[in-house]
């Protein structure tokens, strides 16, 4: 009987369908908790899914890549979903024409602490040049984040969990942040959350307030290119 | 929805093509988001489908990030030696921004019209 159990596991296990699906069920799960919970931001369902994966692979001692292969059709969907976002921009685009000037200070200025600060407190506290430089673009969404990590001498993988944690706090602590300085323009909590916490700040965004939410989504597409054009600038700088 | 799968794919496509082509040092799907955004200002006319089908994409973006953070399995070791400049740049780096974003945004913006003041 456990030998049949641990050959259907050997078959399940190689095959992508069991990746997969653990992926799509850890976070329906996540999903059910955060509606159960009534939305609570601590709550965030991305946190629970990793979570939920992370000890899952652990405990059946199976290697990261392996996972990978079955759940990369999920992640394959990040590059036509970073396309999609192109259509919030443009919803927004119309009603945004007054403040045109005003996001894209703000989002320059969002973009650049984003990376500054990132490397200046690691630096701070004592990180190797090869953590600095995977740090430094956690505020861009995952693909394009590991892109220029990559291309700087960072651990790609790496700055893949920063981005993935970065996108975490911002939807968890964001409101809450936003609150006590009485930032209460859906339009600037939207730009901030974006800025700071790409996707997964978008989505909390997009569940909270659906101004917020093409805020976010268009602060998280021109801050893949701000930052993606900061980094270009910088490696010309210094060669 | 197949074929509004089919526009993304296709916009990524080129985006894709044209940056390894030209060796630019954006990635190819943002190039494929200003595509699809010159596309959609060129043409002018609503596109409820399009609308509907991206919404439903972006509403489950978290989704799309789980199997890049289960990647912290690979990390472990060093975020166990480096966890301080690491928490310390996550946690404060992201909350300085957010702050200092949000302030500047609603500082610069000025009274929000209507709408947009909701909630």
């Amino acid at each position: 009987m456990t030998e049949d159990l641990y050959r259907i596991w050997v078959y399940l296990a190689a095959s992508p369908l069991f990746a997969l699906t653990a992926t799509l069920v850890a976070y329906q799960a996540g999903m059910w908790l955060y509606e159960k919970s009534g939305r609570r931001p601590l709550v965030n369902p991305v946190l629970i899914a990793v979570l939920a994966l992370v000890a899952l692979l652990l405990a059946t001692d199976t290697p990261y890549g392996d996972y990978f292969d079955g759940a990369q059709f999920v992640h394959f969907m990040l590059g036509p979903a970073t396309v999609a976002l192109a259509v919030p921009l443009y919803r927004q685009l119309r009603a945004l024409r007054g403040a045109v000037a005003a996001t894209a200070t703000a989002l320059i200025v969002g973009s650049l602490t984003a990376i500054a600060s990132a490397l200046g407190i690691a630096w701070a506290l004592g990180g190797t040049v090869e953590t600095l430089v995977s740090l430094a673009p956690k505020s861009v969404t995952t693909p394009i984040a590991m892109a220029l990590s990559d291309r700087l001498g960072g651990l790609a993988s790496l700055t893949a969990v920063a981005v993935i944690i970065t996108g975490m706090v911002g939807a968890i602590a964001g409101g809450w942040l936003l609150d006590r300085f009485r930032i209460t323009d859906q339009r600037a909590r939207g730009l901030a959350i974006g800025v700071a916490a790409h996707g997964i700040g978008t989505a909390r965004a997009f569940q909270v307030n659906e101004t917020a939410g093409a805020f976010a989504g268009l602060a998280m597409g021109l801050n893949a290119l701000a930052t993606t054009l900061f980094f270009a600038a910088a490696v010309a700088w210094f060669g | 929805m197949l074929r509004y799968l089919t526009v993304l794919l296709v916009c990524q496509l080129v985006g894709e093509t044209i940056v390894t082509g030209l060796e630019l040092p954006i990635p190819g799907p943002v190039l494929g988001m200003a595509i699809l955004f010159l596309a959609l200002v060129l043409r002018r006319s609503e596109t409820p489908g399009l609308d509907g089908f991206s919404r439903g994409l972006l509403q489950h973006l978290g989704l799309l990030f789980v199997p890049a953070g289960v990647g912290v399995v690979l990390h472990l070791q060093l975020l166990a030696e480096a966890w301080l400049p690491i928490a310390g740049a996550l946690l404060f780096g992201t909350a300085v921004t957010i702050v200092v974003t949000g302030w500047l945004m609603q500082r610069l913006a000025g009274p929000a019209s209507g709408k947009a003041a909701g909630r």
